[in-house]
């Protein structure tokens, strides 16, 4: 299986490679259109800021290549800004156009928590994912990605921002910070998206992506 | 919703000189422990949370010498990784991120030149710029502590608290706090420290110096940290990770399984 990971100048991408390359998988690291549209998986990872996140897409014509393949049901996976960037739209440092493939939006996490504290801000923590809400508590992963993560098994978190899908059914997990529920992975049809970054969170984030890819295990 | 304990994450400290793991007592009296990767890879295995590797000598010769140690570390270890020591410009970053670290932690190039906050986190986020400051105490500063720099040799002029609350306003994304007193003798950590600095910023702070055993990490957590930094407790295999992390929970603080 070939994996196509989106280079947009953004990112340590190293991690991602290696971590598929570890079950296996042939790489093809690009910021080239044609290669997109020619991908069977498609990864987009990424740290920083949303708006710098879309124009280095937008600067590479890379915007309308992976909205037609997600279009054609292509697995995507976005990680961390790459999760935030399939959303309709964030409010960092203004507010910004996102690829718009999960209905929903993407907000700045409160600086208090559930009870009135301040909390810290960027969210930086090994945190555990539970089924969204609508979802069976105990199977809720089944059929997905996350289907060999057992609910309670923790991910290393990263963010400042948080997405806010528009509708519960494009929720699949959550983790819990400050007493609230932040979104953890979303999907819409082909697409995926996870908050965290399975290419840091150890053994449980590698079988994360190896199922993403439907490889071997190693 | 069910709040739960404050949880934190347990972070090994791999100070290397050349190519060595090194360890001193208050930054001083360097002994060679071996290879850091060999370690980096027995505490991953062993359940650690983040590897944070300093370049100990960097500062003295202008350039971080990590490259390498780095590379190889993020072939076979997922974790995240943060590398400091004789980083000083938006270009040395770019260079040690494009290794496979994800983050950097930046002292002395900071204190001379508070911008390179500011660019470091416009180019890679705030997520990615870690400021360290090696905190000793002192009676001329308003806090009761001033910045170091070159590993604890170097006076900043700067109060430890004042220093953090601004390197915060320049974009930093945490803080990397560490005694220059308690370094290396396993002791317990300064604790009005930590109360001091968590208390003073918002972002996550890393607490260093003076761990010696799980309760140690209690009382940091207690205090106010977000993460502790380990090194000798671990270096000397005094505790490993696991056992580290089963005192900590007995401690009633959380910590990844």
């Amino acid at each position: 299986m070939k994996v196509t990971i989106i280079d947009y100048g953004l990112s340590n991408l190293l991690s991602v490679q290696h971590a598929f390359a570890h079950f296996g998988a042939e790489i093809c690291l690009t910021n080239r259109p044609e290669d997109v549209l020619a991908a069977q998986l498609l990864v987009l990872p990424g740290v920083g800021a949303f708006r710098d996140g879309m124009a280095g897409l937008e600067r590479l014509g890379l915007i309308e290549p992976i909205r037609q393949k997600a279009g054609e049901g292509t697995p995507l996976l976005g990680i961390c800004l790459g999760m935030q960037m399939l959303f309709d739209e964030s409010e960092e440092f203004g507010v910004h156009k996102g690829l718009g493939l999960i209905p929903g939006r993407v907000v700045r996490i409160p600086d208090k928590d559930a009870d009135g504290n301040p909390q810290r801000v960027p969210h930086i923590s090994w945190q555990g994912l539970i089924p969204a809400e609508h979802r069976d508590q105990e199977t809720g992963f089944a059929g997905t990605a996350l289907e060999g993560v057992k609910p309670g098994q923790e991910c290393y978190f990263i963010h400042s921002y948080e997405a806010k899908p528009a509708a519960p059914e494009y929720r699949l997990a959550d983790t819990v910070y400050g007493g609230r529920r932040i979104c953890a992975a979303a999907m819409c049809g082909s697409v995926l998206g996870v908050q965290f970054h399975p290419e840091k969170s150890g053994p449980v984030g590698l079988e994360i992506l190896r199922a993403f890819a439907k490889l071997p295990k190693a | 919703m069910e709040k739960g304990h404050k949880k934190i994450r347990l972070i090994a400290r791999l100070d290397v000189k050349d190519e060595n793991l090194v360890k001193g007592i208050q930054l001083e009296g360097l002994r060679k422990l071996g290879d850091p990767n060999a370690f980096a890879r027995r505490y991953y295995e062993e359940g650690i949370d983040e590897l944070l590797y300093i370049d100990i000598v960097a500062s003295l010769y202008n350039r971080n010498n990590l490259s390498g140690i780095v590379r190889r570390t993020v072939d076979e270890v997922y974790i995240p990784v943060c590398v400091g020591g004789g980083l000083r410009s938006v270009e040395d970053v770019r260079a040690i991120l494009s290794m496979g670290a994800d983050k950097v932690a930046v002292n002395t190039a900071a204190v001379k030149r508070p911008e390179l906050i500011t660019e470091i986190a416009k180019a890679f986020g705030s997520q990615c710029m870690v400021l360290s400051i090696q905190a000793k105490r002192s009676h001329s500063m308003p806090s009761g502590w001033e910045a170091y720099y070159d590993n604890g040799r170097a006076h900043s002029g700067y109060d430890v608290v004042e220093w953090a609350k601004r390197g915060q306003e320049l974009g930093a994304g945490e803080i990397l706090l560490t005694s220059v007193d308690c370094e290396g003798l396993r002791d317990g950590m300064d604790l009005d420290l930590i109360r001091a600095v968590t208390g003073a910023v918002t972002v996550p702070v890393i607490c260093g110096g003076g761990v010696g055993c799980g309760d140690d990490i209690v009382d940091a957590a207690e205090a106010g940290a977000d993460a502790v930094a380990c090194a000798s407790v671990l270096h000397y295999g005094q505790e490993t990770v696991q056992e580290l992390k089963e005192e900590i929970r007995a401690g009633g603080v959380e910590v990844r399984a």
